[in-house]
This record gives C-alpha cells, sequence and structure tokens, in this order.
C-alpha cells in the first residue's frame, strides 16, 4: 500500500527553492562534489577492473582522469566565474526580456574598474592597491552604475532595437579602453596590464588575512593555489545563484516577468516599466562587473580587447543553449559551453594515442595524421584547409549547436530535462 | 456637487485625424456597475485606456475623487486603486496564476528588491502575507485546480478568470472590465456573471464593464452608457435605453436622417 503523498502545509514549505527532500539531497550531494572536484579523489586513473575490455575505459576514463590537475581546475574555476556573469545576463534577457549583446561591455567596466582600485601603480598605469573587499564590489557597483546609465534606452527602444543599441556599447567600450585614460587603466592596447591576485587583506599590510596566491594549508588541507581559486569561486557562485534565484522568486523578479511577457499591460496593472527596466540593467551589470574582475584574476592579466563581441555571443549562446529565463539553464548552459570544447579537444588527444581496438578504429576513421587519410579531424594543432582541426570543429559544433536548440529546443538543455523528468514522473503512463 | 467617485469630464481623444471619443463625459459613484456599449469601433475601449493613462486624451478632464489623474503614469493610476481587465486576454503568460495574482499585488508590496535578493526577514513575510490574500482570491473565483499551471496552458474562460483574479489582487476600488464574457458560453457566461455580482455585493467594488452580451448587461447594469463614432449616444437606466430611438439606429441602423 502506498502511503499519502506528502503534501505542503505551509506557503513557506512551498516556496522553498528546494521543496522536497529529494532535491534538497541531490543539490547537496552536487554542492559536495563540486568542493571535492579540485582534489584527487573522484579521480578514476586505473583501469576499471571487468571492463578493460570497453575500450573507453581501458586506461581510465578521459573525462575524468584529468580531473585533479591543474589545468583543469583552471577551466573548472572559469565556468565558475563565467557562470555569475550568465547568472547575470538571465536576469536582464532571459527574466527581464531586455536582450542585450552588451554584456561583455559591462564585464569590462567590472575588470577595468578592479584593475584601477585593486591593481598596483607603476609609469604606466593607474593603480590604487586597494584590498579586494573594495576592489570586488566596486567592480559590480560600477559597472551597475553605468548599467543605470544605459537603462533610459531599453525604455525607448526593444527587442532587436535593443540588441543593437547595447551591440554598439561593446564598440564604444573597446574605444574607450585604447584612449589615452583608458590605456591608464587598462593598459597599452593588446599589452595590457598586470592583475591582481585575490589576497584578502584588511588594509594594504604586508602579509594578507587570506593567502590566495600561493599553495599553502586551509584548516587541515594542503591546498594549491589554483585549489584555493576555484573554492573562492564556488562560494561567490553558489551565493550568486541564491541571490539570483530570490530575486526570481520575488517582487522584482515578478516584475521583471510581467515587463518581459506584456510590458504595456502590466504598467497598466502597476508594475513601473522604467524602474522595473532601470533595476534589471543594475543587477544584471553588478553580476557582470563582478564576474569581469573575477575572469581577469583567473589569468592575471587584464585586456581590453578581450570583452569584444565574440565574448557577448557567447553569453547569449549559454543561455540558449542553457534555456533562456531560467537559473538552472544559465547554469548547465555556462558548464556546457565551456566545457564542450575541453572536452572535445582532450578527447581527441585521448584519441589520437590510442592504438588498436575499437578506440584505434575509431582513431584512425576520424582523425588523420594530414596527408592521404580519410579523416576529417586534423590531429594537428594548427591546420590549413580541409580536414580541420580540433579547434575549428568546435567552432562549427558551436555555431551548429545554437541553430540546433533555437529550432529543436527552444528551452535548452533545461527543457530537456523538464521532458525527461517528466517522462520518468509519469512513466508507464505517457502523460 | 456631490463627491463622486470618477468624473469624465467631456474627453476628446484623437489619432490624427481620427476622433476616438468625442467629448464624451459621465460619472461613476462608489459600488455601482456602470456599463459601456456600442457598436464595434465606438470608442468603448478607448475610454479604458485613458482611464488607465495608456491613452492621452487632448481635451477634457478625468476626476478621483475629485482630483485630476489627467498626465499620470498608468502604474501611479494603478496604484490609486484602478484595475482593470483586457478585452484580448493580456496575461502574462509564462507565469503560473499564483504568480500572475501576485503580480496583481505588485502596487500593494513594497520589498525591495535588495530584500527580495536576500529573502530571509521582510520579503519572506510579505510574500507569505500576500500569498495569503492571493488564495482567498483564487478560493473565490474557484480556479484552486489551476494554481500552479502557466497561464498560457489554460482554456480561454479559465484564463478570463485568472484575469479578473488579478486586477482584483490589486484591491481595487474601481475595475474596469473590458468584454468580460466575450467568447464565451452560456455556462461560462453565465458563471463570470455571478462572480460580477458577488465583487459587487462582497466587496462593493464600483466597476465600469464594456460588454456586447446586452441579455447580461441590461440584466446587471445600475446604469448604461452608449457610444456610437466616438460620440454619447444616450445614457440612462437599463429599461430607458432599451426604449431609446437613438440606441435602436444604432445597433440596427435607422434611417438616415440629414
Amino acid at each position: 500500500m502506498y502511503r499519502r503523498p506528502k503534501l505542503y502545509t505551509s506557503y513557506e514549505q512551498e516556496t522553498q527553492l528546494l521543496p522536497t527532500w529529494t532535491q534538497k539531497g541531490l543539490a547537496g550531494a552536487f554542492i559536495a562534489v563540486l568542493f571535492l572536484l579540485p582534489f584527487d579523489i573522484p579521480v578514476i586513473t586505473d583501469p576499471i577492473p571487468g571492463l578493460g575490455w570497453l575500450p573507453i575505459f581501458g586506461d581510465g576514463i578521459p573525462v575524468v582522469r584529468f580531473l585533479g590537475d591543474g589545468e583543469w581546475i583552471r577551466v573548472t574555476s572559469q565556468v565558475l566565474v563565467l557562470a555569475i556573469a550568465a547568472l547575470g545576463l538571465n536576469l536582464l534577457s532571459g527574466v527581464a526580456g531586455q536582450v542585450s549583446l552588451g554584456h561583455a561591455f559591462f564585464m569590462g567596466v567590472g575588470a577595468c574598474t578592479a584593475a584601477y582600485l585593486g591593481g598596483h601603480a607603476d609609469s604606466q598605469v593607474w593603480g590604487h592597491s586597494l584590498p579586494i573587499w573594495i576592489w570586488l564590489p566596486g567592480a559590480g557597483i560600477a559597472a551597475a552604475l553605468v548599467g543605470i546609465i544605459v537603462s533610459p534606452v531599453a525604455v525607448r527602444v526593444r527587442g532587436i532595437y535593443l540588441a543593437i543599441v547595447t551591440l554598439g556599447l561593446v564598440f564604444v567600450g573597446i574605444h574607450l579602453g585604447n584612449m589615452s585614460f583608458g590605456r591608464k587603466i587598462a593598459g597599452p592596447p593588446s599589452l595590457g596590464r598586470e592583475f591582481q591576485d585575490l589576497d584578502i587583506r584588511l588594509w594594504k599590510e604586508e602579509t594578507p588575512l587570506i593567502n590566495m596566491s600561493d599553495d599553502g594549508r586551509w584548516l587541515f588541507f594542503d591546498v594549491t593555489e589554483e585549489q584555493k581559486r576555484y573554492l573562492f569561486f564556488l562560494v561567490l557562485a553558489i551565493g550568486f545563484t541564491v541571490l539570483a534565484k530570490n530575486l526570481v522568486r520575488t517582487r522584482t523578479g515578478r516584475a521583471w516577468q510581467a515587463i518581459r511577457d506584456r510590458d504595456i499591460a502590466a504598467e497598466v496593472m502597476g508594475v513601473p516599466d522604467f524602474k522595473s527596466k532601470l533595476e534589471a540593467f543594475a543587477i544584471s551589470s553588478f553580476f557582470a562587473g563582478i564576474a569581469g574582475a573575477l575572469v581577469v584574476s583567473l589569468s592575471g592579466h587584464l585586456l581590453s580587447d578581450e570583452f569584444n563581441l565574440f565574448f557577448s555571443v557567447e553569453f547569449i549562446a549559454i543561455l540558449l543553449i542553457g534555456g533562456a529565463g531560467t537559473t538552472s539553464g544559465a547554469l548547465i548552459g555556462t558548464f556546457f559551453v565551456i566545457m564542450i570544447p575541453r572536452f572535445v579537444e582532450e578527447f581527441t588527444r585521448w584519441l589520437a594515442d590510442a592504438e588498436g581496438g575499437v578506440s584505434g578504429a575509431v582513431a584512425n576513421a576520424i582523425l588523420t595524421g594530414g596527408e592521404g587519410d580519410f579523416g576529417f579531424v586534423s590531429s594537428g594543432i594548427e591546420s590549413q584547409g580541409w580536414p580541420l582541426s580540433v579547434a575549428d570543429w568546435n567552432v562549427v559544433l558551436f555555431g551548429v549547436l545554437i541553430i540546433v536548440f533555437l529550432i529543436f529546443e527552444p528551452l535548452g538543455l533545461f527543457g530537456i530535462w523538464i521532458k525527461v523528468r517528466n517522462y520518468w514522473k509519469g512513466w508507464p503512463f505517457s502523460y | 456637487m456631490s463627491e463622486h467617485l470618477l468624473v469624465v469630464d467631456d474627453i476628446t481623444l484623437r489619432f490624427g485625424g481620427v476622433t476616438a471619443i468625442d467629448g464624451v463625459g459621465f460619472h461613476v459613484d462608489e459600488g455601482e456597475l456602470f456599463s459601456i456599449i456600442g457598436p464595434n469601433g465606438a470608442g468603448k475601449t478607448s475610454i479604458f485606456n485613458t482611464l488607465s493613462q495608456v491613452y492621452r486624451p487632448q481635451e477634457g478632464d478625468i476626476l478621483w475623487k475629485g482630483e485630476s489623474i489627467m498626465g499620470m503614469r498608468p502604474d501611479k493610476v494603478a496604484e490609486l486603486g484602478i484595475a482593470r481587465t483586457f478585452q484580448n486576454i493580456e496575461l502574462f503568460a509564462n507565469m503560473t496564476v499564483v504568480d500572475n495574482l501576485l503580480t496583481g499585488r505588485h502596487v500593494r508590496m513594497n520589498s525591495s528588491w535588495l530584500s527580495g535578493a536576500l529573502w530571509f526577514g521582510p520579503a519572506k513575510k510579505e510574500e507569505m502575507e500576500n500569498r495569503r490574500k492571493v488564495e482567498d482570491i483564487i478560493d473565490f473565483l474557484e480556479i484552486e485546480q489551476y494554481r500552479k499551471l502557466p497561464v498560457a496552458l489554460l482554456p480561454y474562460g479559465i484564463q478570463k478568470r485568472v484575469e479578473l483574479g488579478r486586477a482584483l489582487a490589486m484591491d481595487p476600488v474601481l475595475l474596469l472590465l473590458d468584454e468580460p464574457v466575450a467568447g464565451m458560453n452560456q455556462e461560462e457566461t453565465e458563471d463570470m456573471a455571478r462572480f460580477i455580482l458577488d465583487i459587487r455585493r462582497e466587496l462593493g467594488i464600483a466597476m465600469i464593464m464594456v460588454e456586447h452580451d446586452m441579455g447580461l448587461v441590461m440584466d446587471i447594469a445600475d446604469r448604461i452608457l452608449v457610444l456610437d463614432f466616438g460620440q454619447k449616444i444616450a445614457q440612462g437606466l437599463p429599461d430607458d435605453i432599451q426604449q431609446n430611438p437613438d440606441v435602436i439606429a444604432a445597433y440596427l441602423g435607422g434611417e438616415l436622417t440629414g
């Protein structure tokens, strides 16, 4: 006999972010995995016993074996940082419906502000060497202020026209970076400037409160510099995810959705058009500014040209592939868009090393050493013309994915997940 | 002059060469069910749009409790307590029924984006209080089983009801109903008529109703205004309107006079 289904007995219960215990458990496990990811614990390096005959498990799973590697921590850190920016764009474009191609610009504003506040001055650039608790929020606030200045445009134009207007911002930004005062902040064009580390100081003292730039010990664990940064970004990313979720489920988020779905009706229902759009631009830009500063801290080098149109488009792709308007979509989309090219590259490298067996045959079929082969992927890093290199294929894959998702699954990966979930919820019935 | 809830003082609205409303004036008292009828293109919905200040009339004045609302932003008008439903459903299609009604509560809530982002504390308290009020409306309109569904998935008649609910969520003093039973079958029309009467009796909200269903209008309206080509051709009690030769001419076509 089945027990009674568990019912919600209060509105508090029902409005929780993770209302069921299954969801709480899964989310908890997922976050635990994220925290353990940079360490060597979950890595499978040995052949899996009993599965050795499967070529892919022959010498460890290629997707998992690099996880303890410094290079891959850097990539996952990048995912976390860009996820913050994607969450911001999702609030503006997905929730409030204001399509913006200027997200890279706001990130650039954040990065430059952070460099100006926290960077160290020399003969070529300005800098105030302020501690992180000033420059990181400062980056967000400066970007938010610029967002507020831009937002009146959104009241005048909408849809594709707004996209074009915000597109202009990216070029304005790159131009500003090349002007004389821009060079003082962002460094010489195409050279850039050094970006400060993430050390947490109270003020400008010698030894930081929390050292983020060297390997060291945290609590009882030895952590490398990369692992420290990863954990720092992870905490921030989780924090911003919760903020974004909360915004969407309360008054402000509902106002944004109302503006997105029916702007004039929303106004008649008492949702102020201008104020809502202004808030959307400001908050989205705040997220972008923070992410912009962090993404530069990851490479340790600020280059104003990096915040270009392609960067903006990448975020649109993240939203489209992940599922616009949903927080989880923004997160999955970021993971997918940043990681998939790396997976493809890593997999190709692994294939190139494969000899014999099924994987060897697959490698023979699709890889080519350069001459007389029928493979469509060149194993060289650079390639002229056909066969394309892995990097070229990645760009093609990226474009094809955007088209496929727009046509077949407008709700993105999140939509696919919902469909799969509903199928199993209803199983064995079709609905 | 006794204080009317709403006084529309000879407003004229033009779009270029077209005069949509031509010197129309009327008043509505508290708790009254006032109805505006007229053939297509008579300017009924335009009057609603001027009341919620989506359109700005060139001449005349609109007084709310004795004070002019001309030039106010639509959301400020909503804050005064003028709520409305639309002829073609204007719900927020991707939001659930509960979220649509909560959006109606927007003007009665005041937590900022900051407290919303933090959730715990005032924002949560306010969410819960307003959710309770929204549930009262859901209960009143008998749409309990649809509460968690996105409105785009709901049948037309239910969407109309949700839209009425969204307007009620604003705690209105005056409710503008734009063709509340358009496109509905007999049963749905009767349901809606019952809701309208209940709103008046239990909540005491004044209403202006634009409607083509003459049976409904004559049955439930207190007073009726008849428009044709933007001009007022008659105003009065339902029984008088039915006998009015100008009204009959406007609806059935009269002999050409002059």
